[in-house]
């Protein structure tokens, strides 16, 4: 069984206690999936060496929600995108700390260009995560894509302080899935035997089932990625839909995404899936507001703004169609991106059913570029207090503390 | 259609028409000329579909009929003729190429067929005022720096032309801004336009406008309505649609607190400013404004370049209340202060407030500059 030693490789091993890792595709497989482990809290303990070990939660900010939470305050439950008072009740003991985006983003600098070295074909997924091919590379490195991705993550240890999950398959989907399995440190290779280990897990684990789409699986009997396995793809378009084919190959492993070192980070967005197809323009904008809500906090989470916004809808057919309007200047007022949105929405609801809808930043600006007065717009202050008081009472009670009147029309 | 005219007067019509054709040839006729004679005159005409400009030329005609023909090779032709050509147009009618023949030089030129030139009527134009050409380029050149490019907030694409009350007289005020700058423009309102709405000018129309205003001293007659709104400068008439939008309501972005003044020569400070923002060529660049009694200092930074500093002491500048700094940038401040006679006044808050501009010697007009962070 070919193996490596994660201590010395890509060195020969020589060491008195191998960490071995093996798998019998270890070196033929060439997609990794890096992901950080804890990144944010990883970060502030590597610059503040007394917090070590101490459970550390980054969050807080403008809205009061876990942003990233270290191992230590994992173990007590501590999760991300928690309210902040919730995790302070399960530990009590937590270091709070607000986030510093431009520390996190150095260090994400400085990892990436480690992943350059190791190849050119580095796509970043966010500011912790990337997606790296290796195939052809070792020729140059003198070791198989495995060995050299053991070296990096010890150097990012050893040079950044931080540490890494590696997954290691043949394609992006298994990649990260893989990365997933071993956190953290981990470094878990995904070969043949994937299918059969995708099988006893939820739906939920393939990428693009999300909670509407998994409903409606269970409605089929459907709640296990092995019922999706070895369905005929006529089979499959019938008892599934249009995508039915495309979801049965990723349940059996199969990913043709490639990786694209020229695709930027994913932009921030959200999105959902309607339980019915809606043609009606009133129903479709009545989707959008939580939706400009939601966008507006993640911007806010993310120290981001949104200098323009993307509108995506999926026709009942699967036909995907999004629409991009610049904004006047950077925003993260709801309001704003509803508006922007809904003048997109307009001109696409003609009565065409749509199973999808989706608002999300077209290209992105800092935070403090966000909102600033203009001559133009008398009305922005006021926009911004309500907002400031909005965040400010969610905070306190939370998000569902406070919704906009129009949420109740429906 | 059969004429005959002197190039000077052909090529200073066909100058006016050309810019208003549409260059890029969605509509391929849009890009031509309309040449009719009609009762014996003779007219141009161009429009984009937002525009319309028809010219009356003198000429000595023939026969009256109409050809279009692409207005920027008409433009070329005519202007490399020899200075003093006399120039005659002969159309037989239809599809028939326009002949154009000047000396030993001809040209026969692809018209299309005038039938599909589109039309651009002007409706109803309820409200009617004079202008003299003077005070509307006063209007037009104080405001339109300050017009938005940004295509976002369509509705601060143009000025905004309405009637106001200043001090209790009624005014006729123009207002552009792009959220960064705001210029506000007053004259006596003219008689004919106290019932007027407030409408908002096109960029493009306000530019056509401004050029043709540009040898002009008479007055111009100014027509609209709620959605069109024409100017007739001598024997050319301009109508434009008006951008159907809302324009913010101003008034409230106007500081009226604003109780630090600084007053400084035109000159002095203009010329201070691009000596101190030459440092840097990023445009975004902040020149900083620090002030103590009777003196202003100015001065940027760049990272690459380095930095330049500048001192007005109290032989050029009055200032009486507290020490201040802000940041503006230095193309806004020089936009302000070239439509400014003498002396400027500025009126500030604090470092993060709009400030208020003004000409010291002329009231008419308001400038309100957002400052930037320094």
């Amino acid at each position: 069984m070919p193996w490596l030693c994660r201590h010395c490789a890509p060195e020969p091993c020589g060491c008195a206690r191998p960490h071995r890792l093996e798998h019998p595709e270890l070196f033929a497989l060439s997609v990794a999936h890096v992901d950080a482990d804890a990144f944010f809290a990883a970060v502030e303990k590597r610059r503040r060496p007394e917090l070590a070990g101490r459970p550390v939660i980054v969050g807080g900010g403008t809205r009061g929600v876990v942003s990233t939470a270290c191992y230590i305050a994992r173990l007590s439950g501590v999760g991300s995108a928690m309210p902040m008072f919730k995790a302070l009740k399960l530990c009590p003991d937590a270091v709070v700390l607000r986030p510093d985006f431009a520390a996190y983003s150095a260090v994400a600098a400085e990892m990436r260009r480690l992943m350059l070295a190791l190849t050119p074909a580095v796509q970043p997924l966010s500011i912790d995560e990337a997606a790296l091919d290796l195939a052809g590379t070792e020729a140059v490195h003198g070791a198989p894509p495995a060995a050299v991705l053991a070296g990096f993550a010890r150097q990012v240890e050893a040079s950044l302080g931080v540490t890494v999950s590696i997954g290691l398959a043949r394609n992006r989907m298994l990649a990260k899935i893989a990365a997933s399995l071993d956190k953290p440190r981990g470094f878990a290779v995904l070969g043949s035997e994937a299918a059969s280990l995708l099988a006893p897990h939820p739906v939920t684990l393939l990428p693009g089932v999300g909670p509407a789409q998994a409903r409606r699986l269970a409605a089929l009997g459907i709640t296990r990625i092995g019922q999706l396995q070895g369905l005929r793809p006529a089979e499959a378009r019938r008892r599934l839909g249009e995508d039915g084919p495309a979801l049965v190959a990723r349940a059996e492993g199969e990913d043709a995404r490639r990786v694209d070192p020229r695709r930027e980070a994913k932009s921030v967005s959200a999105e959902t899936t309607f339980a019915q197809d809606l043609s009606d323009p009133t129903a479709l904008e009545a989707q959008l507001w939580p939706l400009a809500e939601k966008l507006a906090r993640r911007l806010r989470e993310t120290e981001l703004a949104a200098s323009g916004v993307v509108l995506k809808l999926k026709t009942a057919r699967f036909a995907l169609r999004t629409r991009q309007a610049r904004l006047a200047q950077p925003t993260v007022l709801p309001d704003l991106l509803f508006a922007a949105g809904a003048a997109l929405l307009a001109r696409e609801a003609d009565g065409t059913a749509f199973r999808l809808i989706g608002l999300g930043a077209a290209g992105l600006a800092p935070l403090a570029q966000a909102d600033q007065p203009s001559l133009a717009d008398p009305d922005l202050p006021r926009l911004v207090a309500r907002q400031k008081a909005i965040d400010g009472l969610r905070e306190r009670f939370g998000v569902g503390a406070i919704k906009k009147g129009r949420m109740f029309f429906f | 259609m059969k004429l005959k005219a002197d190039r000077a007067t052909l090529l200073r019509a066909l100058g006016h028409i050309q810019s208003v054709a549409e260059k890029r040839n969605t509509i391929p006729i849009l890009a031509n000329v309309l040449i009719a004679v009609k009762d014996g005159r003779l007219s141009f005409t161009a429009t984009d579909m937002e525009i319309a400009i028809v010219e009356e030329v003198a000429a000595s005609t023939s026969r009256n009929g109409a050809a279009t023909a692409p207005a920027a090779t008409l433009y070329e032709i005519v202007r490399k003729l020899p200075e003093t050509a006399e120039i005659e147009f002969d159309h037989p009618g239809g599809d028939a190429p326009l002949g154009l023949r000047a000396g030993r030089f001809n040209t026969s030129l692809v018209v299309q067929p005038v039938e599909d030139f589109p039309s651009m009527t002007a409706g109803s134009l309820p409200h009617r005022f004079h202008l003299p050409a003077l005070v509307l380029r006063g209007l037009i050149d104080r405001t339109r720096f300050a017009i938005s490019t940004e295509e976002t907030r369509y509705y601060l694409n143009g000025i905004y032309l309405h009637r106001a009350e200043s001090d209790g007289h009624p005014v006729l005020r123009a207002v552009a801004t792009d959220g960064h700058r705001l210029a506000r423009v007053e004259e006596p309102l003219p008689e004919g336009a106290s019932a007027m709405p407030g409408v908002i000018v096109p960029r493009k129309t306000v530019n056509e406008l401004r050029r043709l205003l540009e040898d002009e001293s008479g007055s111009v007659e100014v027509a609209l309505s709620d959605t069109k709104i024409q100017f007739t400068v001598g024997p050319i008439t301009l109508t434009s649609k008006l951008i159907d939008g809302t324009f913010p309501e101003y008034e409230r972005v106007i500081p009226s607190g604003n109780d630090k003044v600084l007053r400084v020569g035109k000159k002095d400070f203009a010329d201070a400013v691009a000596r101190v923002a030459a440092i840097s060529s990023e445009r975004s660049r902040p020149v900083k404004l620090s002030l103590q009694k009777d003196l202003l200092t100015l001065s940027a930074a760049s990272a690459e370049q380095g930095s330049a500093v500048e001192e007005l002491d109290r032989d050029h500048v009055e200032y009486a209340a507290g020490p201040l700094e802000i940041g503006f940038q230095a193309r806004y401040l020089n936009d302000i202060t070239d439509q400014i006679t003498e002396n400027v006044e500025f009126c500030f808050s604090d470092g993060s407030a709009p400030t208020v501009v003004r000409d010291a010697g002329d009231q008419s007009a308001l400038y309100v500059l957002m400052p930037m962070r320094v």
